[in-house]
């Protein structure tokens, strides 16, 4: 079967019932924006059983390849959305980087040097691609309700939710929702819509992005020049692409006129440079693009929660911006469910705003410190600059002090009011705050992944060695379901454990390997309390039903 | 804590090999070849309070 050309897609426009009620329709969760951040929460939210309209102002999935480095943490939550291998088939997996100085490879870094994870670094997808796998997941989802060509123009904001005004080709309606989710990009309208904006630094300088289509020899490796023979005094980044696809982006400088540059007699000796005379290609995707890296002050305002570019721009350097959205995109879908369930109050809300503030200053901070490395602003940064890497062919020192771009990973959420802090003493970095680390397991006698075991609720691992609980302490893990916050149990058992003696009820997986428990700087009685969103809420050395509880109380906003 | 006395054993001579160093470079190289020194020096000392502490005197000592 071929591909689906997702760019030429078009959906229809559906009028719906909502816009010729006698009364104002009502909705739990309205999600303004069908980019890769409001799918992705419409997919959590709606495996969660939570009923979602999502409102796109257009008919159209993402034009050009845009944000093509998804990573790690993106398909580990797209798994767990049940996306993940079909993003991983189409896209190209990479965890090996190379720096260029001039002539010469200064550095060669491998994102992910150990084994056992079950997703790489990277994969580089085209947006489109991106965005056209979650739109089906979600097109089969029935509790999300996708409305194109339904553009907010207006919101009013109360105590007990947002009533939007929206157009369509058929005229104006208004709805009502308990929570508006703005996943509407940088120039968000909602947020403007409330007098909102961001703050942060714009940089003067431009970049042609070029995808180029040809049949070429490069390994699939992320490539960066500083000042290299073809390209001289800027920079330039390749990066592989599914079909054939080359990305290129040609640092251009700030006086560089942005029309001029994307005209094809501009961008082709550019490219000829790069690639010599010989190679063939074709043109796919030219634009020119200048940066910011800035964020609202709050994240939250009332029932109004903005996530992705809304809320924060970064650089493009270190691949921040899709990956972070879809982060906060998972940290927000399983607050808002227990809030609406009724299971956690609205104040719990506020900490998706203090973790996901926090992921978009640490992501601001990288990306601007890659930024100026890239791009220094005065003669002497680049005199730093240049020492810097010519002392990384021969000082490994050095190489640490390159900065092509610090690549995305997950904020640990550190000081989050969600956490309890350690009693017990740990070492390695499961900290709480931090993404659980996946690692082989064995499942029902099968090969799996830990991870695949944290599917969207609270989960209590209890790393029990190599012989069983007791019935106490089996009984107390199992009558964890029936919390008011469900926390699911898993055993995790040494290969000389006998499970045969285990509740079926209670999932357990072998560490056959020893991997988990070496990741989680785990002995025989050492509990994991993991939140929905697979970061790490509490953790002891031994398992403590009051402990748990107050945990989960603690990660709900009910402590 | 930052060393301000006197503690090279012959001053004169490390500021020759200083100067001696940059002989015949152009002045983009020399720049380069000074953070270099800096850089080298810095990731030697590894000492974040010390390093702050040299920066702010450096600083001070042509923006007082």
């Amino acid at each position: 079967m071929g591909d689906i050309d997702f760019q030429a897609m078009e959906f229809a426009y559906e009028k719906h019932a909502d816009q010729e009620a006698s009364e104002l329709a009502r909705h739990r969760v309205v999600i303004v924006g069908a980019g890769p951040v409001g799918l992705t929460t419409a997919l959590d939210l709606a495996r969660q059983g939570v009923r979602v309209v999502l409102l796109d102002d257009d008919y159209r999935l993402s034009t050009g390849s845009r944000a093509i480095c998804f990573s790690k943490r993106t398909l580990e939550i797209w798994d767990r959305l049940g996306v993940g291998q079909r993003m991983m088939d189409k896209g190209v997996s990479w965890n090996v980087g190379k720096v260029f100085f001039r002539e010469q490879e200064v550095w060669r870094f491998d994102l992910l040097p150990e084994p056992g994870h079950r997703r790489p670094a990277f994969i580089n997808l085209q947006q489109y691609y991106a965005e056209g796998y979650l739109y089906e997941q979600a097109s089969q989802e029935p509790n999300i309700e996708l409305r194109w060509k339904n553009k907010v123009v207006a919101v009013e904001h109360g105590e007990d939710g947002v009533t939007l005004s929206v157009e369509t080709p058929d005229g104006a309606y208004r709805l009502h929702a308990d929570w508006l989710v703005a996943c509407d990009g940088a120039r968000s309208p909602v947020r403007k819509l409330i007098g909102q904006e961001s703050h942060g630094r714009i940089f003067r300088d431009r970049f042609l992005i070029a995808d180029v289509k040809m049949q070429a020899d490069f390994p699939t490796e992320r490539w960066f020049w500083f000042d290299p023979p073809f390209h001289p005094n800027q920079s330039v980044l390749l990066h592989r692409q599914p079909d054939n696809v080359w990305r290129i982006d040609f640092q251009l400088g700030w006086n560089a006129d942005p029309v001029e540059a994307v005209k094809p007699e501009n961008v082709l000796p550019r490219i000829r440079a790069l690639l010599g005379p010989d190679t063939g290609f074709e043109l796919e995707w030219v634009s020119v693009y200048t940066f910011a890296c800035e964020r609202m002050d709050k994240f939250r305002h009332g029932r109004i929660v903005f996530a992705g570019d809304s809320a924060h721009r970064v650089s493009p350097f270190g691949a921040r911006g899709a990956n972070s959205g879809v982060q906060d995109a998972e940290n927000l879908a399983w607050k808002l469910k227990l809030v609406l369930a009724g299971r956690a109050p609205e104040t719990l809300i506020d900490s998706y705003a203090v973790e996901r503030e926090y992921a978009a200053d640490e992501n601001i901070l990288n990306s601007s410190r890659a930024t100026d490395f890239i791009t220094p602003k005065s003669d002497v940064s680049r005199s730093f600059r240049n020492a810097v890497l010519n002392l990384a062919k021969t000082h490994p020192f050095a190489r640490s002090l390159v900065n092509s771009g610090r690549l995305s990973l997950p904020a640990t959420y550190a000081g989050s009011p969600l956490n309890t802090p350690d009693a017990d003493a740990f070492s390695g970095r499961m900290v709480p705050g931090a993404v659980a680390l996946d690692a082989p397991v064995e499942s029902r006698g099968a090969p799996d992944w830990w991870l695949g075991q944290l599917d969207g609720e609270f989960v209590l691992a209890l790393f029990c060695g190599d012989a069983l609980p007791g019935r106490d302490t089996l009984q107390a893990l199992q009558a964890l379901r029936l919390a008011p916050v469900p926390v699911k149990a898993v055993l995790v058992a040494g290969p000389q454990c006998d499970l045969s003696a285990l509740p079926g009820e209670l999932p357990a997986v072998i560490d056959r390997e020893g991997c988990l428990g070496q990741r989680y700087d785990a002995q025989p009685g050492t509990a994991y309390l993991i939140r929905p969103d697979q970061h790490i809420a509490a953790r002891w050395r031994a398992f403590d039903a009051a402990a748990v509880a107050a945990a989960v109380n603690r990660a709900t906003g009910r402590a | 804590m930052l060393i301000t006395e006197t503690n090279l054993p012959a001053p004169d001579d490390f500021y020759e090999a200083l100067i001696d160093t940059h002989r015949d470079l152009s002045n983009e190289q020399s720049q380069e070849l000074n953070a270099a020194l800096i850089l080298l020096l810095a990731n030697h000392l590894g000492e974040m309070a010390v390093l702050r502490e040299a920066l702010q005197h450096a600083r001070a000592s042509v923006a007082p």
